[in-house]
């Protein structure tokens, strides 16, 4: 639902980040968005393009890496992937499953010049 | 145009108190404060410049950073400052109309003979809430968020200011009503409580299973309503112990009373664990 703020969020991080290196032109961004992040992915290219704009990501590739979830279960220890929290083992069948990974949301690298 | 003080800031979120007409402060990226008689030039401009161009040096920058990062910061800064102090702050989330001010409303009284307790309240518009909260006697600010649909860490910092509760006490943030946004941003809180009532569906936690994953418990109102409702209670439970196994479970009603002491139980336990 914030995927604008959230595309703005990350082009304030990256011009930051390619100020900080001394480059004034973003060309890519490559982004890691977890399946449980509560992003949707294509809203978030789709708002990217309008948030560029003036600015001096404009024209930037954007990579989107979607990452699954995996949970834990923590009765009997399986771990398997999983695709929201409403999530039951598929081992012992028990609704016990800790998340392990699947809730990032962030950027993992900028090209720049 | 700020309708209160006539000034340019536009969308930001605004802190109110109840019963004064004069005070708002403007939150924003600028972080800027005015009275209304003041007048501040909020214009600001950018300038991009595109003129070099080096081709063929580009080069790939690692960054790995949380893209909420910002607000999770802010949040982890607002949680030390309420640990060093021993404020029990909790972050009361749910639909609109699930009875969380009626909640406060009967939560301050019953803890005041145990610690101070202070409020935030959360609401698009109107101070309605604060006001029924400020008729308890007890400090008050309310956000009013403009468009915004969750409160954030940001307006929370800026409210405590402005409120300075003292140490061993309770904070009540009141999050604006919404199941969805609220559950994604920080806002430095010991414990989130979920509130959902006997007159929502029981399959709540199944739709909205992020918020219930991220909470502490679950308080369901209303339940002197339950025999005029189709509300099955176990099932209720069972879906939200689904989504997050570790959640606790509190059924009250706020009107009656019933359940109330288990819920300042709770609070008592958790203001003594600081």
């Amino acid at each position: 639902m914030h995927e604008m703020s959230i595309a703005l969020s990350v082009i304030d991080a990256v011009t930051e980040k390619a100020r900080q290196e001394g480059c004034s032109v973003v060309s890519g961004i490559e982004l890691v968005v977890g399946r449980l992040a509560g992003v949707e992915v294509e809203s978030l290219r789709f708002c990217f393009s309008a948030a560029t704009r003036n600015t001096p990501a404009e024209g930037a590739e954007l990579i989107i890496e979607e990452r699954e979830g995996r949970g834990r279960c923590e009765e009997c220890g399986a771990t398997f992937p999983v695709e929201s929290y409403h999530v039951k083992c598929p081992s012992c069948g028990l609704f016990r499953v800790r998340i392990e990974s699947g809730e990032e949301l962030s950027v993992r690298s900028i090209t720049i010049e | 145009m700020c309708d209160t003080c006539g000034c340019s800031s536009e969308g930001g979120a605004v802190l109110r108190k109840p019963g004064m007409a004069d005070y708002h402060v403007h939150i924003g990226d600028e972080d800027h404060q005015h009275h209304h008689d003041h007048d501040h030039d909020h214009g600001h401009s950018h300038s991009h410049d595109h003129d070099h161009h080096h081709h063929g040096e580009s080069r790939k920058v690692e960054v790995e950073q949380d893209v909420l990062s910002k607000n999770n910061l802010l949040a982890e800064r607002n949680r030390g400052w309420f640990e060093a102090r021993r404020i029990l702050a909790i972050n009361f989330l749910s639909s609109p109309g699930s009875g969380k001010t009626t909640i406060l409303e009967k939560t301050v009284p019953m803890l005041l003979e145990h610690c101070p307790v202070t409020v935030i309240e959360g609401d698009q518009q109107t101070t309605n809430d604060a006001d029924r909260i400020h008729a308890l006697g007890v400090p008050v600010i309310q956000v009013n968020t403009g468009t915004g649909c969750h409160l954030d860490a940001l307006m929370v910092q800026r409210a405590v200011r402005e409120l300075d509760p003292p140490e061993r006490s309770l904070l009540c943030i009141e999050n604006v009503g919404n199941l969805v946004c609220p559950a994604m941003f920080d806002l430095g809180e010991a414990a989130r409580v979920v509130v959902i009532s006997v007159t929502e569906g029981e399959d709540k936690p199944l739709k909205y299973p992020t918020m219930f994953h991220h909470a502490d418990l679950c308080l369901l109102n209303k339940t002197d309503l339950l025999p005029y409702v189709d509300f099955d209670v176990a099932k209720c439970r069972e879906y939200a112990m689904q989504v997050n196994h570790n959640l606790e479970w509190i059924e009250v009603s706020a009107r009656t009373g019933e359940g109330l002491d288990r819920w300042k139980a709770w609070l008592i336990s958790r203001l003594s664990g600081l």
